[in-house]
């Protein structure tokens, strides 16, 4: 009954949604009496009209992948898991510590502990929310969310009383020994010969990323957890006919969630900032779960929806610059339309849609 | 000449590509009960929805009386006298009969006059159609039997002089469906005009006066009962001869696969589901329980097929199972030759958005066949087994990339048969094998169950088709209030006893 298109399901309605999102934006531009066209032209350009815009779009777009898998995995699992910003912080602790352990001789040394450190502390920080829903039944969207501000809490204690280097006034590590530097994008293209702005973060993780993107695909569709996870998330009870253990899901499930968001860390902290600061992960944990809203839950569409964010937050940053009576407010403004459009009015759209095609579908026959 | 009650002409409606009723024409005579029936989605329930207002029609006309009527909400229906008993109870359950019944229908902004008028007019009722109910009980302290007078009572009580049931004893135990008809050949006397939706032909061969089939979205006959016959009315439903009655020889049983004993379950609320139940299944020989749905026998196959913890002794070709904790999951019951179909297959069975070959795997998905390397599964092997086994079982379309929702009911059901049956279980526990399933494929799923029993399998048969309970069963089990009544012979008892056990009565105890 419900026959459409699949490019219609994947790629027109989204592209419908931006595009509604983007003329509504250019209203409330045009209300407060700028060109909405030259701003869309600003916006661009600045996230993708030179390498340089590049490099920040796919800086943010690598953060936006990490927490967007990381919802969309436990999406799955119809868990609604939305402290992605906690774990990501907490994983990059397990970066930084990781990083700061030893004088790293060489960052292809240094990455796969860091990569372990950061899933570690990011799975370890999801899993009391999923143990508390699994065994008690404590909603997760309630605990994952309080244990953002636990969070948060504990990365101010930690970097004031603890991680803060003597005599320094700032409430940060120290800087990571140069070894546990990750190259960025002007280094890694360099190699083949490519040229890239030297002043960017973008950074090797974002093919981790890529690589975590496969992953996850690989894990949901070709292996028995996946099939597991995905079971359990159409149908608690049809599961437990299967024999597939509720709990036992619940805790992977989160762990893997947890083990992605932490993986944030190694982009932040390690790719950027290069020592842990209080906040590192500055909102991508929420961003992440309309990356996962307008990416289906599908680590493709993550993937695209996670660099148009990333061209939103670089565009958005650039047209503040160029256009001072567009605060930061207002980009806010039209990140959160876009938001609005791509994932919670994503029915507005559908449903016109599917019966347009129905009715095509009806007169064709 | 009288006026028909309702006459239909022309009645069209299409869901998007499926058309769901096609020109049909139908005359419902005052003071007659007229049986509509077909297989599942015939378009019995569209066009009943088209006449109680709940779709539009896409063409066609309504009378009502004589009266051409325009009706497009059900408060349109109401008003032109007609009523609506649901399949499932539309009753507030902390409400009270009167409250329920006045519900909607209330005089003014205050209750109280409401209330007596309600209760005068009750009890002239009562009298009247041999209607009983407590006004003052709850809804939730009575049974299933008692709500569905309550349904009638409401319609009445907005004085609808023609009545539609659908599927009214779908939830009755048969003491049960005949008061119920008792009732309505009372309402006939009275001239009340009733339109009864079933799918089950002995109910038309015994209180109709006309009879009209459905199938694929057109009424194909409309036929005074007296001048038909069950197997002519099957024809007509399905399209083709039918074979009522199934063949299968004697059984010979072998040694016991499954033997319970004293099977308890307390449920989460302290309540006894199941107390002390024993019995036994022999390979090659079916055991069917009996019993109106919620006596216990949905918990005894959810114990059976690890879903419910239960205390008591289980044992599977002499060797005990767990009856709580790790072990007493799914995948060890399977692990031990127990198959299960469950009761609701749209629930438990299948998972409506999966793909057919994902579901063709489903509880199996650890079998070392389909696995590619130590991490991996084998997605093409699944569905080349898939292909195989919805060919084997006449899935229809037998295309295992499409979800599970898109399919009939009856061959959803295949589905779930396809992938219990094809693995050679001792043990096969089988809930409602046709609930919902086309008289064509019922026929099609009784045969594969027999086949499997001469095959030596034990099966487990739970059903409150009593019909389907005599013609399959090599013993008969009947469950009441959480406890087996008794077990009978097929060939030496009769629906009469059985329902009687199946209400709790004990006629050879006595």
């Amino acid at each position: 009954m419900d026959r459409m298109p699949k490019w219609v399901d994947v790629a027109l309605i989204p592209l419908i949604n931006l595009f509604l999102a983007l003329v509504v934006s250019g209203l409330v531009v045009l209300y407060i009496g700028e060109d909405p066209i030259r701003s869309m032209w600003i916006m661009v350009k600045g996230a993708v009209g030179s390498t340089y815009g590049w490099g920040y779009t796919i800086y943010y777009a690598t953060n936006f992948i990490f927490t967007g898998l990381a919802v969309a995995v436990a999406f799955q699992a119809k868990l609604f898991n939305i402290g992605g910003e906690g774990q990501a912080a907490i994983g990059g602790l397990g970066v930084a510590l990781v990083c700061l352990a030893i004088p790293w001789p060489h960052w292809a040394l240094a990455l796969p502990f860091a990569i372990l450190g950061g899933a570690a502390f990011g799975a370890a920080w999801a899993a009391i929310p999923a143990f508390l829903q699994a065994t008690r039944g404590s909603h997760i969207v309630i605990t994952t969310i309080m244990f953002n501000f636990i969070a948060s809490a504990l990365m101010v204690y930690l970097l004031v009383n603890v991680l803060k280097p003597p005599g320094s006034m700032a409430p940060e590590t120290a800087r990571f020994p140069e070894g546990a530097f990750l190259p960025n994008a002007h280094d890694a293209l360099g190699v083949i010969g490519l040229g890239f702005s030297r002043s960017t973060p973008a950074n090797i993780t974002f093919a981790v990323a890529l690589i975590c993107c496969l992953l996850v695909y690989v894990i949901l569709w070709h292996t028995r957890l996946g099939y597991q996870i995905r079971a359990f998330g159409h149908s608690e009870p049809a599961a437990v006919y299967a024999g597939i253990p509720p709990v036992r899901i619940t805790m992977i499930t989160m762990l893997i969630s947890g083990g992605l968001a932490g993986l944030m860390g190694i982009n932040a902290v390690m790719g950027e900032a290069e020592r842990l600061v209080t906040d590192p992960v500055q909102g991508a944990g929420f961003v992440g779960i309309a990356v996962a809203l307008m990416g289906r839950s599908h680590p493709l569409g993550v993937l695209l929806a996670g660099l148009l964010f990333g061209m939103l937050y670089q565009g958005g940053g650039e047209l503040e610059f160029e256009i001072p009576a567009i605060s930061r407010e207002m980009i806010l403004v039209i990140q959160a339309l876009v938001i609005l459009f791509t994932g919670a009015l994503d029915n507005m759209i559908r449903l016109p849609l599917q019966q347009l095609f129905l009715r095509l579908g009806k007169r064709a026959t | 000449m009288t006026a028909p009650a309702i006459e239909l002409t022309g009645i069209s409606k299409a869901f998007g590509p499926v058309q769901a009723n096609r020109n049909i024409h139908i005359k419902v005579m005052p003071g007659t009960i007229h049986g509509i029936i077909g297989e599942n989605g015939a378009g019995k329930s569209t066009l009943m929805s088209i006449l109680y207002g709940f779709y539009q029609a896409d063409s066609g006309n309504i009378s009502v009386n004589g009266v051409s009527t325009d009706i497009r909400e059900p408060q349109h229906a109401i008003g032109a006298g007609i009523g609506m008993v649901f399949q499932h109870f539309k009753l507030v359950q902390n409400f009270t009969v009167l409250e329920n019944i006045i519900l909607g229908a209330e005089d003014g902004a205050m209750l109280r006059p409401s209330k007596a008028n309600a209760r005068k007019e009750l009890r002239r009722l009562a009298d009247e159609y041999e209607l009983n109910v407590d006004p003052d009980a709850l809804i939730e302290d009575i049974g299933v039997g008692t709500q569905q007078r309550v349904e009638i009572l409401k319609a009445l009580y907005r004085q609808a002089d023609i009545l539609i049931l659908d599927e009214p004893t779908g939830v009755l135990t048969p003491a049960e469906a005949d008061h119920l008809f008792r009732i309505l050949e009372g309402l006939r006397r009275q001239g009340k005009t009733i339109i009864l939706i079933t799918h089950k032909l002995r109910e038309i061969m015994e209180i109709t006066d006309a009879v009209s089939v459905m199938r694929g979205g057109e009424m194909v006959a409309t036929l005074p009962t007296a001048g038909t016959s069950p197997e002519r009315l099957a024809e007509l439903m399905v399209g083709r001869k039918v074979l009522l009655r199934i063949d299968k020889k004697q059984a010979e049983p072998g040694d016991a696969v499954l033997e319970v004993e004293s099977l308890s379950v307390t449920d989460a609320d302290g309540v006894r589901r199941l107390s002390d139940v024993s019995f036994s299944v022999r390979s090659g020989e079916i055991l069917g329980i009996a019993g109106v749905a919620g006596n216990g026998q949905s918990e005894l196959l959810q114990v059976l097929g690890g879903i419910t913890a239960a205390t008591g002794n289980v044992r599977i070709n002499g060797i005990g199972i767990s009856l709580s904790g790790r072990r007493a999951d799914g995948q060890s019951r399977r692990a031990r030759g127990i198959a299960h179909v469950p009761e609701d297959r749209q629930h438990l069975g299948l998972i409506m958005d999966f793909l057919a070959w994902e579901n063709m795997v489903f509880g199996y998905h650890h079998d070392p066949a389909y696995r590619r390397g130590r991490l991996l599964m084998d997605n093409a092997a699944i569905r080349r087994d898939a292909q195989t086994k919805m060919r084997e079982f006449d899935v229809r379309p037998p295309i295992p990339g499409l979800p599970a929702k898109s399919f009939s009911g009856g061959n959803q059901q295949k589905l779930v048969l396809a992938r219990e049956m094809t693995r050679g279980p001792d043990l096969l526990l089988v809930g409602q094998p046709t609930r919902g399933v086309d008289i064509g494929a019922i026929e099609f799923i009784h045969q594969h169950i027999v086949d499997l029993r001469d095959d030596g399998a034990a099966i487990l048969l739970v059903s409150v088709e009593l019909d389907e309970i005599m013609s399959l069963s090599d013993r008969i089990a009947v469950m009441f209030d959480g406890r087996v009544m008794g077990e009978r012979l097929p060939g030496e008892t009769h629906e009469r006893e059985l329902g009687l056990l199946m209400a709790g009565i004990d006629a050879g105890a006595a």
